[in-house]
Formats: structure tokens, C-alpha cells, sequence
């Protein structure tokens, strides 16, 4: 257990690392790097512009500038948003707990409501008792997350809603593919043949060996969850971290948006991890490597 | 007792979503005869006007026939986002290949980049990526800029596949007499492996094509993806966003409605029941 805490955090710290400069590079070569208004101010001096020449003159050497983003970034300092002129940490202070509200509502209620139909489809075994599932699993694939917040924002329904709705068919259709096929597996075959109860069959025997593919489906429903947290958020107008990216996508904010992305995968790693520790912690014998 | 619930769309299915695809797809590259009009020309004597036998989608708030703006607009789609999941399997199968192929410390930093690249939300990568050009370009450099994003940024989640598939065909027999035949490094990987991933690179490319049609969507509906007047299902869909006049105009509905019925449609005729876009 230690060892796989260990290698979970070296992952994140990598990602973290990797991510951080991949952003810084962004960042630098974005339009409008090193170009300052207040460089066009008349009423400032000519000391005061060299001093704003001299604060961007640090960032033309791109390895003091890694350096420096990254240190910022170890103290909290995730840079200034220039759309908004506020800080992005207190930008994102404010909206992440509605986002993580959000994804907490949509991804409990996406996961339960995809497992509990493909329970219901692969131990119910009556032909055609998929069809109206499968139908609204396809239906809800077929749709893009803004048009489903759409539908959502009509009815009166808050977002989270909508996010639950994204994140539904794809672990229905995938956690009934796996059901149905552990359920056709030799070792459920014989503990039906020995007269073991459904449960204890369900329970032992179906869910055991599929737990490493549940578990990973966890964590690629953080990550979908994440994404469609930006149409959900933008059609619905709730101030979250979703909105927050469009918002300067569209003012082309650059500092912000990188952040916004290095956080979000750094919290999407964070969710696969402690969905990877938590199998580790209750199957030591498989991880989801093996999955 | 056997199980008796069907895993897969039956051939009749598969069938008929190959046919309502074929429809669809001749009637968007036939939408210079079909459409009574060109799509950005307007009519201001028919502002939001009523379906009739002259508009028969009716037409937007800018007087232009939503029918041929929705042929018009299917043409963009279904061209682009095959264009787009070609370039990604394209990339996909040179560095999921090559990571495969080569193996060891290659495979190990390939496959740590890939896993990299997927623990990044695909919306969020995209409007990062999206921001960084020039939001004000022409509409046709706008459709360009979309789907080369959509490709380029899409090569991770088949480039992992193909990994696992290269490194189970480096192991087999064939691959391993060839090799002990003297067979180059280059003309093994080229005239080998290449030809026996062939199958999978196809079922990868046609898997990214719904998912990139849908990403298309979404950004066109946040006013990130091709630019006005050139028309997309993503760009169409923005009307949507007034929900009073959806209600009086019911009609307006038509472009989820055929976006629904090619993606739904491609999911069948494809099978992609088991797959998990990311």
C-alpha cells in the first residue's frame, strides 16, 4: 500500500511538473505576451515605462522564466487574469466549489444510475429488457452536453442534473458489457451450478473480478464529468470553473486558461489515483493496471 | 441458465443506419442541387419566417433558408470530422506504433505522455488550444482551425490502443521470423506491422468520428467553432439558446434532430456499444 501511495504521487508530481511548463510554454507563446497597456498610459513617466520594460525583461529568458512560473506556482501563485484584473487563485477559490459541487452531484448520480441499469439489465436476463435503457443511454450519446443543458435550463432543472445525464451512458454501456460478460464467465457458471444465492454470486463472484474496470470507470467519469462541466455551466450561467474557462477562452486570457487546465487534470489525476488506492486498499491482488 | 440479452446492434440495424447514413451524407454533397438557395444569402421580405413549400425548415433571424443552411452545414460536418479522425489515427498509429514497436524506455515515456495527454479534460485542452490562434479569422481558416484541433488533439486515446495491439503483433511469430530472416527495422515496421494494425486503426478511426462530430458541436455552441456565415451543426445549434422563440418555432429542433439520427445511427453501424470516449 505504501509503495502504490508512493507511485501515485510521483505520477501526480510529474504531471504537475510536465503540465507547469507546458503551460508556462503556452502562456509565452500565446498573443499578446510581454505587451502591456499601461505602457500607453501618456500620464506615466519615463522611469515608471522603463521600470514596466524592465518587470517583462525578466521573461524574455525563457529558463528564469520556467523557473520563476513554477515557484509561483509551488506558492500558490497561479499568475493574474488580465480579462478580469483579479488573481486566478481567487478566481478559482470562488468558483470551484460550485464546479465540485457539481461534479459531485453528476458523477454520484451518472455512476449510480448506469450501474444500477446495467445491474438491473445483466441479472434480470429478460430478452429485450435493454432496449429502453440502451435506447436512452444511445440517445443521450448522441446529444452534445450543451444541447443537453439546454434541454435541462428548459425544464427548470439544475445543471448538476445535466452532468449526471453525460456521464450515465457511458458507464451503462460499458459496466453492462462487463456484467453481462462476467456473468457468462465459467467460474459464475459453476457457482450457479453449486446453488449459490444471487447475491452472494453478485457480490463474490461478478463484482470481485470486475472491480479494476469499475474502479477506472470512476475516474474516466471525473474527467467527463469535467468536460462537460463547460457547456453545462456556460448554458446555464452558473458561475463555476466550467464558465470560467469559457469565459477566457473567449477573452482570449491565456494565463487563466492555462491554469485553469493544469488544475483541472492535476484534480482529474487526484480522482483516478484515490480511485486506484482505494481498489489497491480492498483487492491487494489486482490493480488496475491488470485492468 | 444462458444469458440471452444481445451485446450488439443486430445486422437489420446495422443495415439500416448504414443506409440513413449513406442518405444523409449524398444529400449533403448534393446540397448545391438540393438547396433552393445559397446558405448565406438572405431574404429580408421572410425575417424567422414559418416553414412554407419556399423555406421548408423556414428561415433564421437573418432571413436565411434554415434547409439549405442545414444541408449546407451537414457537408461541413461530415467531411471535416472524418478529415479529423483521419489525422488522428494517423497520429495515433506512428507514435502508439513506434512506442509498441520499439518498446522498452520509448514505450514507457510514450505510453507517461499519453496518460498525460488523457488526464487533461478534451473540452479544456481544446479551448486552451483554441485561444492560443485568432478567434476573428476567416470562416473557412475557422473550419480548418477546428478540425486540425479536434485531430490533433485526438490521437491519444487510439495511440494507447494501438500501443497494446503493436506490442502483441511485435511478439508473434511471423514478426519474429522476420526479423531473424534480417528484415530491416524500417520495412518490418512499414510492410509488417502496419498492414496487421489495419483493422484496428480503421475501427479507431471510425470510433473518433461521432465523438469529433459532438465535439464540433459543442464548441460551435459556445461560439469557439466555424464562424458565421459559413454553417455547421454546431453553429446551427446556437439558435437553440432562445428558448422562446424554440417554442413558437418547433422546427428549429431540425439540426439536433439530424444530429441525434447520424450520431445515433453511426453508433449502430459501427458498434461502438463497448467504447468510452474520452
Amino acid at each position: 500500500m505504501p509503495a502504490a501511495i508512493f507511485r501515485q504521487l510521483r505520477r501526480i508530481l510529474l504531471t504537475a511538473l510536465l503540465g507547469g511548463l507546458l503551460g508556462a510554454t503556452l502562456v509565452r507563446l500565446g498573443p499578446g505576451f510581454g505587451v502591456d497597456e499601461r505602457e500607453l498610459d501618456n500620464r506615466l513617466s519615463q522611469e515608471s515605462r522603463q521600470a514596466i520594460q524592465a518587470e517583462h525583461a525578466r521573461d524574455s529568458n525563457i529558463a528564469m522564466f520556467y523557473v520563476r512560473y513554477l515557484s509561483g506556482l509551488i506558492h500558490g501563485d497561479l499568475g493574474f487574469s488580465r480579462s478580469l484584473n483579479r488573481p486566478v487563485s481567487q478566481l478559482l477559490k470562488e468558483r470551484l466549489p460550485l464546479t465540485l459541487g457539481s461534479l459531485a452531484y453528476g458523477v454520484l448520480g451518472g455512476v449510480s444510475i448506469g450501474l444500477a441499469l446495467a445491474l438491473l439489465t445483466a441479472c434480470w436476463r429478460v430478452p429485450g429488457s435493454d432496449i429502453a435503457p440502451a435506447f436512452l443511454a444511445g440517445a443521450c450519446l448522441a446529444l452534445p452536453a450543451a444541447v443537453i443543458a439546454l434541454l435541462f435550463l428548459w425544464m427548470n432543472v439544475p445543471g448538476r442534473w445535466a452532468i449526471a445525464l453525460v456521464v450515465f451512458p457511458h458507464v451503462y454501456r460499458y459496466s453492462k458489457n462487463l456484467l453481462v460478460a462476467t456473468y457468462q464467465s465459467p467460474h459464475v457458471l459453476a457457482a450457479q451450478a453449486k446453488g449459490l444465492s444471487n447475491s452472494r454470486i453478485l457480490f463474490a463472484h461478478v463484482f470481485a473480478p470486475a472491480a479494476p474496470q469499475l474502479a477506472a470507470l470512476v475516474g474516466i467519469s471525473v474527467s467527463l464529468a469535467f468536460g462537460a462541466s463547460i457547456p453545462i455551466e456556460v448554458i446555464s450561467d452558473a458561475p463555476g470553473v466550467g464558465q470560467l474557462a469559457w469565459k477566457a477562452a473567449m477573452d482570449r486570457d491565456l494565463p487563466l486558461l492555462v491554469n485553469i487546465t493544469v488544475l483541472v487534470a492535476l484534480m482529474t489525476l487526484v480522482a483516478n489515483s484515490l480511485a486506484d488506492l482505494a481498489l489497491a486498499a480492498w483487492r491487494p491482488d489486482v490493480s488496475r493496471e491488470t485492468a | 441458465m444462458k444469458l440471452r440479452l444481445r451485446l450488439k446492434p443486430s445486422r437489420t440495424a446495422q443495415n439500416i443506419a448504414l443506409v440513413v447514413l449513406f442518405l444523409v451524407a449524398l444529400a449533403s454533397l448534393l446540397a448545391g442541387f438540393i438547396a433552393p438557395s445559397p446558405y448565406a444569402e438572405q431574404f429580408r421580405d421572410a425575417i424567422s419566417a414559418p416553414p412554407s413549400a419556399r423555406f421548408l425548415l423556414g428561415t433564421d433571424d437573418l432571413g436565411r433558408d434554415r434547409f439549405a443552411r442545414l444541408l449546407y452545414g451537414t457537408r461541413v460536418s461530415l467531411l471535416l470530422a472524418p478529415a479529423a479522425a483521419l489525422l488522428s489515427t494517423f497520429l495515433a498509429a506512428l507514435i502508439g506504433g513506434l512506442a509498441g514497436y520499439l518498446g522498452g524506455r520509448w514505450e514507457r515515456y510514450v505510453t507517461a505522455g499519453i496518460d498525460l495527454f488523457l488526464s487533461l479534460p478534451w473540452l479544456f485542452l481544446l479551448l486552451a488550444a483554441r485561444a492560443l490562434l485568432p478567434l476573428n479569422t476567416s470562416p473557412i481558416t475557422s473550419v480548418a482551425i477546428t478540425f486540425l484541433l479536434l485531430g490533433c488533439l485526438g490521437w491519444a486515446s487510439p495511440a494507447r490502443i494501438i500501443r497494446a495491439g503493436t506490442r502483441t503483433l511485435v511478439n508473434s511469430d511471423y514478426l519474429l521470423q522476420a526479423r531473424a530472416s534480417g528484415i530491416s527495422g524500417a520495412r518490418l515496421f512499414w510492410r509488417h506491422l502496419l498492414p496487421n494494425l489495419r483493422p484496428m486503426l480503421l475501427a479507431q478511426f471510425w470510433i473518433s468520428v461521432p465523438v469529433f462530430i459532438l465535439s464540433e458541436a459543442n464548441l460551435g455552441l459556445l461560439g469557439l467553432g466555424v464562424s458565421e456565415p459559413l454553417p455547421s451543426w454546431g453553429a446551427m445549434l446556437r439558435e437553440l439558446e432562445n428558448y422562446t422563440a424554440v417554442l413558437q418555432n418547433p422546427w428549429m429542433l431540425a439540426p439536433v434532430a439530424l444530429l441525434v439520427i447520424v450520431v445515433g445511427c453511426l453508433q449502430v453501424a459501427l458498434r461502438t456499444e463497448d467504447q468510452i470516449p474520452c
